[in-house]
């Protein structure tokens, strides 16, 4: 599978005087089974671009063609595709709504017309996927930690069996491990199944940690798209739009300045340390 | 779909109606309810809709905006107009099976669409040029004498306000949660009334959920803020009529004399 | 006596099953004695669930203490008559900022704490038109509060706090729900309140990066605060601060690994400068 987004654009309330654009020919492929990091300021676009992925939100103008086929076709078959691609909206825990976990967790599943005995396979292949503790499936949802709620709601969205996963936000609002445990779990996962991933992050830290690729919007336009390494080269020019690179990046360049012979391409702890210590040659 | 709502908005612009004395705006909404119900004939309606549309022009919010606020209660509106159109007797015009339209059936219908659409204009046309809390002291203000009779004037006042200002949020809010529980194959869109109404339940549940929170967020910040009643509370806008305010009543005055003037010259006829 | 002291400060709640027959005892704040000096910048970290938002809100009077006494500028919270006065003196920012807009106005929303406490119509005006500006939101006052971005809403909810003019406000993870610049705004905006109008300043969070200019951070877990000090201090703590579910700045995680690695670097580096200026010292 594969997607290709063909230039997209989309404009808001068309006819009401608040018209707004906020996709502008928009354009990339999402090649099966990436890590993609999606990065942007607030109100640059990206959420209104990940719900075109799964048809939530129509495109203005442009096509999509998920594995070749147009999904904008009269006969494509757009509840199939809302089931290929998962989206996980922020603050995800925010629509559970069943008595208990397991319950919440078939929802996807059932609305997809299996069986008994595969939709409930399925909620306990996905609650499994996330790490959740199988003494919780019973309970309610609404006993739960924040981070546990968000698994939770992870998990409805993965019982679907999506090919593409994409999440907005995962770590709004959790504390540092609640942070890490989301998303090395995530990471897991796309390892374990082969899935592909779309995070939309805030975080540079976490993006050039984990994923492979980094697509860039700004005022509704794909800005930048490339690998960790090279986005964040191009700091100065994220900094104009309100974005940033990875602390270490920032300290790497300082200390190249300083006359210290360092990698300014490094992007995480590990990469830094490694090349400070080659520096002052220490390994 | 659901973000169409515009009923209980607040339209930001400047403009002389904005500007006006709530007081005024709240008379004036009920002057004019009141102008559409007095009589049937033309020349009325033709004096109430220069009236409405000059209203609408001077408060510089566009029609296109005011329109909108129809479709929440488009049905409504057929309804009443298939009411009037097949039960009212009279002249028979046409005969379609058991239903039979009449000549007064038409003239009742097309009026009481008039008067619904109006009506619904005429009202968000207040709430679009006064922010909820300039309402609310109206409201408080004009009804204060009820507080005699130990009727909490200000809590309901503060509660509508309160209201008003979540309307869209809450609007915002259901369509994020429809379209969360979209993504994970939820269909709103087909099957029958109850297979739709079951659907709800997983818009529903969690909206509740979320409006307690919220409303329960809002209290503790509320209460942070000092907030006990109206008890030793002042008015940052306190209300004061100035001189646009009192030509706004002699208007207002004018017009409902001039209605019930016409409505007296013409009896009961329609031309 | 400090701003904000307490003094064996326990809140306990009863957690009940469905029917509610108590299912047992929880201890949000256990016996927690501060003591928090007026016109400090004071940062209150902990993981989720470590009981830092309970604590806040005892320093507004919306929570009182099972056991113990906290007292704000003098003043015990647990006496009724005081409790407008606590709320004037230590006002309270909360996390969601649409939970806790109430008016449609900008000016109107930042007028409504003023109005409860009976200040003169004139002087609200005057006190709206200081707050707004102080927290460079002033171009803003006649527009709707729906329209803003999250850290334009949570400016405009300080400055609501700011005109009830309190001589400590306290912020319960104001920052959470906010974008990287959102909270690069807020963080600045507390700094400046602080400095300029000598507002004592108590944060509570979960982002590291806010607190590196705090005066004083105290470190929240299970209720019991389990480290207090200086940044600098608290963050050369890497191994026990990731143990409570913390973390540490980048720059501080890798100066910390490079100490591991052997390089002879002092303990809590806190910016790029420090990191840099101790790198090149060393290497000569």
């Amino acid at each position: 599978m594969s997607i290709i987004v063909d230039k997209i654009s989309y404009t808001y309330e068309i006819g009401t005087g608040f018209e707004r654009q906020a996709l502008k020919e928009v354009s990339c492929v999402i090649e099966k089974g990436e890590f993609i990091g999606l990065i942007g300021h607030t109100g640059s676009g990206k959420s209104t671009f990940i719900q075109h992925l799964n048809g939530l939100v129509r495109a203005t103008s442009g096509s999509i063609y998920y594995d070749g086929q147009d999904i904008y076709d009269k006969d494509y078959n757009m509840r199939e595709l809302r089931s290929k691609v998962g989206l996980v909206f922020q603050y995800p825990e925010h629509q559970l709504f069943e008595t208990d976990i397991f319950k919440d967790v078939c929802f996807g599943p059932k609305n997809l017309g299996l069986t008994k005995a595969d939709v409930e396979l399925r909620a306990f292949e996905a609650l499994r996927l996330v790490g959740l503790d199988e003494s919780l499936y019973y309970q309610s949802p609404f006993d739960l930690s924040g981070g546990q709620k968000r698994r939770v709601a992870i998990a409805g969205v993965l019982a679907m069996k999506p090919e593409v996963l994409i999440l907005d936000e995962p770590t709004a609002g959790l504390d540092p491990k609640g942070r890490d445990d989301i998303l090395d779990c995530v990471k897991a996962l796309q390892q374990e199944t082969g899935i592909t991933v779309i995070l939309v992050s805030h975080s540079m830290e976490d993006v050039a940690k984990y994923v492979g690729r980094i697509m860039v919007m700004n005022d509704g336009m794909l800005m930048f798209n490339g690998t960790p390494k090279e986005i964040f080269s191009h700091y100065r020019e994220l900094e104009e739009i309100g974005l940033a690179a990875p602390q270490v990046t920032y300290i790497m360049n300082d200390l190249k300045n300083a006359g210290l012979d360092v990698d300014v391409s490094a992007i995480t702890v590990d990469e830094a340390k490694a090349s400070i210590l080659k520096a002052l040659g220490r390994n | 779909m659901i973000r169409d709502i515009t009923i209980g908005q607040y339209y930001q612009t400047k403009s002389v109606i904005h500007e006006l004395d709530p007081r005024v705006k709240l008379m004036g909404t009920m002057v004019f309810i009141i102008s559409l119900f007095f009589g049937k004939s033309i020349w009325m309606y033709l004096a109430v809709t220069v009236f409405l549309a000059a209203v609408i022009k001077l408060s510089r919010v566009p029609l296109k905006f005011i329109v909108k606020g129809l479709k929440a209660v488009l049905i409504l509106i057929i309804f009443s107009a298939a009411f009037n159109l097949f039960l009212t007797d009279g002249e028979v015009v046409v005969r379609l099976w058991k239903l039979k339209i009449t000549k007064e059936g038409i003239y009742q219908a097309v009026f009481m669409v008039i008067r619904l659409m109006y009506l619904i204009m005429g009202s968000s046309l207040m709430t679009l040029t006064t922010t909820p809390n300039n309402l609310t002291d109206a409201l408080e203000k004009s009804l204060g004498f009820l507080k005699v009779i130990k009727v909490p004037v200000h809590e309901i006042a503060m509660i509508m306000s309160i209201a008003l200002r979540f309307i869209p949020i809450l609007i915002e809010e259901t369509d994020k949660i429809m379209k969360a529980q979209m993504a994970r194959g939820a269909d709103f869109e087909n099957g029958n009334l109850i297979k739709r109404a079951k659907a709800m339940v997983p818009v529903l549940v969690p909206l509740f959920i979320s409006a307690f929170r919220r409303a329960n967020e809002l209290a503790m910040a509320m209460e942070a803020r000092c907030y006990h009643g109206s008890e030793g509370r002042t008015k940052m806008k306190p209300l004061k009529y100035n001189r646009r305010d009192r030509i706004a009543y002699a208007v207002l005055a004018v017009y409902l004399c001039g209605i019930a003037a016409l409505n007296i010259y013409m009896g009961g006829r329609i031309i | 006596m400090g701003i904000v002291r307490t003094e064996n400060l326990t809140f306990e709640y009863i957690r009940r099953d469905e029917e509610g027959n108590v299912e047992g005892i929880t201890t949000a704040v256990d016996n927690v004695n501060l003591d928090l000096q007026a016109g400090q910048f004071i940062a209150i970290l902990g993981h989720n669930g470590s009981g830092k938002s309970t604590l806040a809100k005892h320093f507004n009077a919306l929570v009182s203490p099972t056991e113990g006494t906290v007292w704000v500028d003098g003043m015990d919270t647990r006496d009724d008559a005081k409790t407008l006065d606590i709320r004037q003196t230590a006002g309270m920012v909360f996390q969601n900022p649409d939970n806790q807009i109430i008016c449609t106005l900008v000016e109107e929303e930042v007028g409504f704490g003023p109005e409860n406490i009976g200040v003169p119509t004139d002087e609200i005006w005057l006190r709206v038109e200081e707050s707004l500006k102080a927290v460079g939101m002033y171009q803003f006052r006649k527009a709707s509060p729906n329209k803003l971005s999250g850290g334009q809403k949570q400016r405009v909810a300080i400055a609501g706090i700011v005109a009830m003019k309190p001589k400590c406000i306290i912020l319960d993870e104001p920052t959470a729900m906010l974008d990287p610049s959102g909270r690069k705004e807020v963080i600045s905006v507390l700094h400046e309140l602080n400095k300029r109008e000598n507002v004592t300043i108590i944060l509570i969070t979960h982002y590291m990066e806010e607190v590196i200019d705090a005066d004083r951070v105290f470190v929240m877990d299970d209720g019991k605060i389990v480290l207090s000090g200086t940044p600098r201090e608290i963050f050369s703590q890497a191994e026990y601060l990731k143990r409570l579910r913390l973390d540490v700045p980048q720059v501080t995680e890798l100066a910390y690994e490079l100490k591991q690695a052997g390089i002879p670097l002092p303990d809590g580096i806190l910016t790029k400068e420090e990191l840099t200026a101790a790198l090149t010292a060393f290497k000569g």
